[in-house]
């Protein structure tokens, strides 16, 4: 069960070898979670995750989970919650994908929609319903300040986490009175194996920054987390800034 | 039996402890009768059921995420009244409340009360309540002679004081069955009015001698303690002992009718507040004022009870004032000779500037039977803190370390945040608890969100 200030004993991550995912495992391994389980396709980085998690006194397990297979998610992810409550689940897989060569190859392009929205929608419609027959519990949604407004830098990305935070939310309203928490995490440009290389964002952020913003969004029950905090005045000015404008925009 | 047997009010209904964190959703069902309770055991499902009254524990001890609750409100007849030997059998649905009503005009009285009159009588042995009299006269199951208990497999067992069972039950958060009725041994009294003694102690050390050397005069005591006070004042506090006034200490006028019981209400606390209302500034000012408002010594004043045991029942609703994040609750026992343990938590509350204005201390008396009853003979200190306080969960984590070392406990009734691994030391018959559940109750009928959380 979840304490008093939202913190769950038992976690899911779908995405087990999420950066922000373990940054924010690992803080709340430190308060109450003591069943962990990391769902990923099978892989060394997966298992040495679990390791570590492991370390840090967690009874954690892994589960071969493919984002892309969105037939078999309601047989795998079924069988975790048949092995008891989970207090709350992190959705945080997904791929950047490579803009120009996503737009050269529309398969690929369809892989990042598959993989971001696609397999988002049926993996937290699978936890949505089973955190409902719980009733209780968090499903917090990674979705990204890039679904906000599209970018010339990045729209196939930003596309399908704009398809993804606008079912996550319309997701916590229906879930609203069912004692379900829905809620959708918007980070900026976060340091991490995803980004390695690329040119930073401003308003930069980090794993561990994403992990606090998780922890105070829970103990709040928050419906939108915006990491930094900075952004959601940034970006609801961002809006409204005409297209011809922000197509010049450095951002 | 009816169709509305289990009476099932579908959809699910959202179901939160007293200080309305985490809360959950529930089946909610109101049986009226003992067979109807008996069917809605048997209908609970897979997730099981747990009882629950007016809703009073702070924490999650009557919420069963995804599974059945059952309204023991419904349960609420007084069964029969011996007026001569001073006992009286119940519904367990009853409260407390009614019980003052029903009994104040025949002379008796409950013999333990909390802090509330709404609380019922199956909540009172669940949670295995004490009052201001603890030192006197132990918790409230001590005055129980014997009880119904509906246990998993649908039968009814009249459990008397003394067993195994009741023992379990005493304090057991409804976790052996579902308490039906009870029977209750009352107290005299001559009037419904409190003589009540009131004096300022200036600090902790003042305070602790105070109830040490003079506690034992009265039935009742219990002091206030502001916790924000730092420095030289840290832990100054308002003691009120009191008793229940004689006949003859009522004026003339009085005396004709001396067993009134009419407790004053003020208007409910709006349903929706801001967050943050209740911080160090507005909770610091209003303990200030409390402080000065407390004669420096007074004796013998004649109060409510009402007045005397239940202030805050006058603000209906009053958890609102903390807004929807709610408030924990964290009430703690340390044993006798730990005094040093209890100075320096107090000191670390008041560092940490916990802006909480209801902060109690009082002095326990011979422990209780119950297994899971929460009484040592000792020091126990309650304070309650809103939800927000950044660092808040940490912090209290930090206290029950505290509290493990000097073998003290926290109380479950109050509970919403324990590491569970704390729990069987600070309760030595743990195992015993969770032995006779595992026998009585094989596949876990009876569950909370709080057995979840603790593996109670």
């Amino acid at each position: 069960m979840k304490d008093a200030f939202g913190t769950p004993q038992s976690l899911l991550v779908l995405g087990g070898t999420s950066e922000i995912a373990l940054a924010t495992a690992r803080r709340l391994v430190a308060r109450r979670t003591r069943t962990v389980w990391l769902a990923g396709r099978p892989s060394p980085a997966l298992e040495t995750a679990a390791e570590q998690l492991r370390d840090l006194g967690a009874d954690v397990r892994t589960v071969a989970f493919d984002a892309l297979d969105t037939e078999s998610h309601e047989e795998t992810l079924g069988k975790v919650f048949a092995e008891g409550d989970l207090d709350m689940v992190l959705l945080a897989f997904g791929i950047l994908g490579d803009q120009q060569r996503d737009e050269d190859e529309p398969l690929a392009a369809v892989r990042v929609a598959q993989t971001n929205y696609t397999g988002a929608l049926s993996a937290s419609l699978v936890c949505a319903n089973a955190l409902k027959r719980q009733g209780h519990g968090s499903l917090v949604v990674l979705s990204s300040v890039a679904g906000e407004r599209a970018r010339r830098a990045n729209f196939i990305y930003g596309s399908s986490k704009a398809g993804l935070d606008a079912f996550a939310q319309g997701l916590g309203d229906a879930l609203h009175g069912t004692g379900v928490h829905v809620m959708v995490v918007r980070p900026g440009f976060v340091r991490s194996k995803m980004t390695a290389g690329m040119k930073e964002a401003p308003l930069a952020t980090t794993p561990e920054a994403v992990a606090e913003a998780i922890e105070t969004g829970l103990r709040r029950r928050s419906e939108t987390v915006w990491v930094p905090g900075a952004l959601r005045v940034v970006m609801s000015a961002l809006r409204h800034v005409p297209r011809s404008v922000f197509r010049r925009l450095p951002v | 039996m009816s169709a509305d047997a289990t009476r099932s009010l579908d959809p699910p209904v959202s179901v939160s402890g007293w200080g309305r964190t985490a809360p959950t959703t529930a089946r909610l069902v109101r049986p009226r009768t003992y067979d109807e309770a008996r069917a809605a055991v048997r209908a609970c499902g897979a997730r099981g059921g747990i009882a629950r009254g007016l809703g009073r524990a702070y924490g999650d001890a009557a919420q069963n995420a995804g599974g059945a609750v059952l309204d023991m409100t419904g349960l609420d007849r007084i069964r029969s009244i011996d007026a001569e030997a001073g006992t009286v059998v119940c519904d367990a649905g009853v409260s407390l409340h009614r019980l003052m009503e029903v009994l104040l005009p025949l002379g008796w009285f409950v013999p333990v009360t909390p802090g509330t009159r709404y609380v019922t009588v199956g909540g009172a042995i669940g949670a295995d309540i004490h009052g201001k009299n603890h030192h006197v006269s132990g918790a409230f199951s001590r005055h129980v002679a014997a009880l119904d208990l509906l246990t998993a497999d649908g039968t009814v067992h009249t459990v008397e004081r003394g067993t195994p069972l009741f023992e379990a039950t005493a304090g057991g958060m409804g976790l052996t069955g579902v308490i039906l009725s009870a029977t209750v041994e009352l107290l005299p009294v001559q009037t419904s009015l409190m003589s009540v003694d009131t004096e300022r102690a200036a600090d902790l050390d003042d305070l602790m001698s105070r109830l040490t050397a003079t506690d034992h005069h009265y039935r009742y005591s219990v002091a206030w303690i502001d916790l924000l006070a730092r420095g030289a004042s840290m832990g100054r506090a308002v003691l009120t002992r009191g008793d229940h006034a004689p006949l003859e200490q009522l004026p003339t006028r009085a005396r004709r009718s001396p067993l009134t019981f009419r407790p004053g209400q003020l208007p409910a606390a709006p349903a929706f507040v801001p967050e943050g209302l209740l911080g160090k500034l507005t909770v610091g000012a209003f303990n200030e004022l409390w402080f000065r408002k407390a004669p420096r010594a007074r004796s013998g004043q004649l109060q409510k009870i009402s007045t005397f045991f239940h202030p805050l029942d006058g603000v209906p609703h009053w958890n609102r004032i903390y807004g929807r994040s709610g408030f924990a609750q964290y009430q703690f026992a340390v044993p006798y000779g730990q005094e040093d343990a209890l100075r320096a938590i107090v000191h670390r509350i008041s560092e940490r500037g916990c802006p909480s204005f209801l902060a109690v201390l009082k002095r326990f008396g011979e422990g209780d039977p119950g297994w899971l009853s929460f009484p040592v003979p000792g020091w126990t200190l309650a304070l309650d803190i809103p939800a927000t306080m950044p660092g808040l969960g940490p912090f209290l984590d930090e206290l029950d370390e505290a509290v493990v070392e000097a073998g003290g406990r926290v109380y479950l009734a109050k509970d919403s945040r324990l590491r569970p691994e704390l729990l069987a030391g600070m309760y030595p018959r743990l195992d015993d608890f969770r032995a006779l559940r595992a026998e009585l109750d094989p596949a876990g009928v009876f569950t909370s969100d709080l057995a979840r959380r603790l593996a109670l």
